[in-house]
């Protein structure tokens, strides 16, 4: 019986060539990596995205598109359009089948974070990731017209800690032409982080937005005027950004989607964040798309490497395949053994790429977190992964077969006449 | 010798060429190496000495005519057959450059029987594969505590030489076809070397088909002969 001691010739033959078989490995590792560190962030990314609002049913917004409209209330990316009265804020709070609503009202900053005027309800009902709670790190909600809560980044990167002063200015930019000195919040809470927009921003309320916008502040017309301050509280705003709406049966959305559209007083616009963000996430998904398509092709280059690697080393090899076959091996027992070093090269660069992609994020998965708010779910390799690197050394054995082909042929023509 | 065993090989009426169109390497009307025999064939450079063995070897694929290889036809069986039986009763030494670099020299003696059961067999009367691989490297005056590990690049090439005579060797072939694997070698060497592979194909019983240019290696042999009488395709330069 003719065997073929394929395995051991394999691994010994590419431990032989070792300078090339590492550096071919290593490309294909480079690939790996870049592939499926793409994924990876991607994935994350999206979840991230998908995570940022849950529980809310619907938007409500001046009219312009419903991307639009999400990307202001919610991602805090461009300027609201326009602003909403707080009469029509009113009426579509009380209509049936409304649990809760949570004004918000955007345009001003602080130190580059935006600030968002609401009320202590939006702690209580704005959910994220799979309907996870605000919770606060540090400190409680809002107090009085001058009090502030900040989100995890915003006290991270500017060492804000409760109890101190900041000041807000108007306009949404890093660098605003208004400064309203006069106007110091008090901090009472920091929240925990959520790797969402929450994360960036600054909380007042309305009211004391309204207060500096009149230029007034605590140190001036409302010193030592604690106790009127609730009365000022309830003191409404002529207008806000948005709001978002809890109802009783998710199944309402719809109709009270239909009913604000068509709302005959003002020009307003309902969205049901899901199907916005959906929406949404389809422009993005191009750009995604694109992405992993040149992570694909890295990955293929990194074949192709393989694949140059062994056609070089193949004429010098043609003694050593007449050597074997003088042994006995059949022509298919050479077509196997390059098939084999193809894919033995690509599984190591595989298994070495999902290491050193695992490895890479286990230190800035932190990084990702902190600066871009995109969280990584899984730190571990997965299936995932595993059929990625079974992939990668499906397709080098596919590709090793032309080489594999040629020496295959070659082992039959040269005989026991090698001429090297 | 006995006549009536099945030969080593047998060729009758033979011709072979590389391509359909080409003009035949090989035309041999008749040959005959005996069990045990130790024969010597001289040819000139390019006279299909080489082209000889491949056929002998059931490596090239001849159309026309019978030739025999320990009692398998090299002719008609087909290519799995012709494999098996190479790897399990042949042994082949090239002119230089016979050892896989990546394998260590004990390990380059061995492959043969990792490549055939039959062959790893017959090393059990002493001891296995690694004693008798041990045992031929030392016949072959290669001190195995020495060389056993040694990269095979490492090695001069009468010491590759020798080595490749072993892999040959080893599992009991009955037949040995060795190509010019004295051409590189000086004179002293090449005696001694050809000195003990004789003794270890007496020993083993192997039949020796042995080829050369040199015609002055034929007194060694049990019978010698020049390639140009028995192939009448013969067109290789004179030597
Ligand atoms: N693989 C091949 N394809 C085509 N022609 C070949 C091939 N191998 C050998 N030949 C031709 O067959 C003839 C015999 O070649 P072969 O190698 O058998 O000669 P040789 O007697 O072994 O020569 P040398 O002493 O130089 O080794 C030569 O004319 C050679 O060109
Ligand atoms: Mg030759």
């Amino acid at each position: 019986m003719s065997r073929f001691p394929l395995p051991r010739l394999a691994l010994r033959s590419v431990l032989n060539r070792r300078a090339t078989a590492l550096l071919t490995a290593l490309t294909v590792a480079i690939s790996v990596t870049l592939f499926l560190g793409v994924e990876k962030v991607r994935h994350g990314a999206r979840a991230s995205f998908e995570n940022t609002i849950s529980g809310t049913d619907l938007i409500v917004g001046a009219r312009s598109s419903p991307i639009n409209l999400l990307l202001y209330s919610i991602f805090h990316i461009g300027d609201p359009t326009n602003a909403i009265s707080w009469q029509s804020y009113e009426a579509v709070s009380g209509a049936p089948s409304v649990a809760w609503t949570v004004p918000i009202s955007l345009g001003d900053s602080h130190r580059g974070f935006r600030v968002v005027g609401t009320d202590n309800r939006f702690f209580e009902h704005y959910k994220y990731a799979n309907r996870r709670d605000l919770e606060f790190e540090n400190g409680g909600p809002l107090e009085d017209t001058f009090s502030a809560v900040i989100g995890a980044r915003v006290a991270d990167e500017l060492g804000y800690e409760v109890g101190g002063e900041l000041i807000v200015a108007h306009g949404g930019g890093e660098f605003s032409f208004v400064q309203h000195d006069q106007n110091p919040f008090t901090l009472t809470g920091i929240l925990a982080p959520t790797g969402t927009p929450v994360d960036r921003s600054v909380f007042v309320r309305l009211d004391g937005l309204d207060a500096i916008h009149d230029g007034a502040g605590p140190g001036e017309d409302h010193a030592g005027d604690a106790h009127t301050e609730d009365d000022h509280a309830h003191a409404e705003p002529d207008q806000i950004t948005a709001f978002l709406v809890g109802l009783d049966h998710p199944a309402a959305a719809l109709r009270l989607q239909r009913q604000v559209n068509t709302y005959p007083d003002e020009a307003l616009q309902a969205i049901i964040p899901g199907m916005a963000l959906v929406q949404l996430w389809s422009v993005i998904g191009a750009a995604e798309t694109t992405l992993t398509l040149i992570a694909a092709f890295v990955v293929l280059t990194g074949l192709v490497s393989i694949l140059t690697a062994i056609l070089t080393s193949l004429n010098e090899r043609r003694r050593e395949m007449a050597i074997l076959r003088a042994l006995g091996a059949r022509p298919h027992h050479i077509f196997a053994l390059l098939v084999s070093e193809a894919a033995l090269l690509a599984l190591a660069g595989a298994v070495l790429g999902t290491a050193l992609t695992y490895g890479l994020l286990a230190v800035l998965a932190p990084v990702l977190e902190a600066r871009y708010a995109i969280l990584i779910a899984q730190l571990w390799p997965g299936l995932y992964d595993l059929a990625i690197v079974a992939a990668v050394t499906g397709a080098a054995a596919l590709l090793g077969a032309f080489p594999a082909w040629r020496a295959y042929r070659n082992s039959l023509a040269d005989g026991m006449t090698i001429r090297v | 010798m006995t006549q009536s065993a099945t030969p080593a090989v047998l060729i009758e009426d033979l011709r072979f060429a590389y391509a359909r169109k080409s003009p035949p390497v090989l035309d041999i009307a008749q040959f005959r190496v005996d069990p045990g025999e130790r024969v010597f064939l001289r040819g000139a450079s390019g006279s299909g000495k080489s082209t000889l063995l491949g056929v002998i070897a059931g490596i090239l694929d001849v159309s026309h005519g019978r030739i025999e290889a320990l009692g398998t036809d090299m002719a008609h069986a087909d290519a799995a057959t012709r494999d098996q039986t190479r790897a399990e009763r042949l042994g082949v030494i090239f002119q230089m450059f016979n050892l896989l670099p990546y394998l260590p020299v004990g390990e380059n003696v061995m492959l043969p029987c990792r490549f055939s059961a039959g062959r790893a067999r017959a090393t059990k009367v002493n001891g296995g594969p690694a004693a008798d691989a041990r045992r031929l490297l030392s016949r072959l005056e290669l001190d195995p505590a020495e060389y056993w590990n040694a990269a095979s690049r490492s090695l001069s090439v009468g010491q590759q030489q020798r080595v490749a005579a072993a892999r040959a060797l080893i599992g009991q072939p009955s037949l040995i076809l060795a190509d010019e694997p004295t051409s590189a070698l000086d004179t002293d060497r090449r005696d001694r070397f050809i000195a003990l592979l004789l003794e270890e194909c007496a020993s083993s019983g192997a039949a020796l088909l042995f080829v050369s240019h040199d015609g002055g290696l034929a007194p060694h042999f049990d019978r010698a002969l020049d390639l140009s009488e028995i192939n009448r395709a013969g067109t290789g330069e004179t030597a």
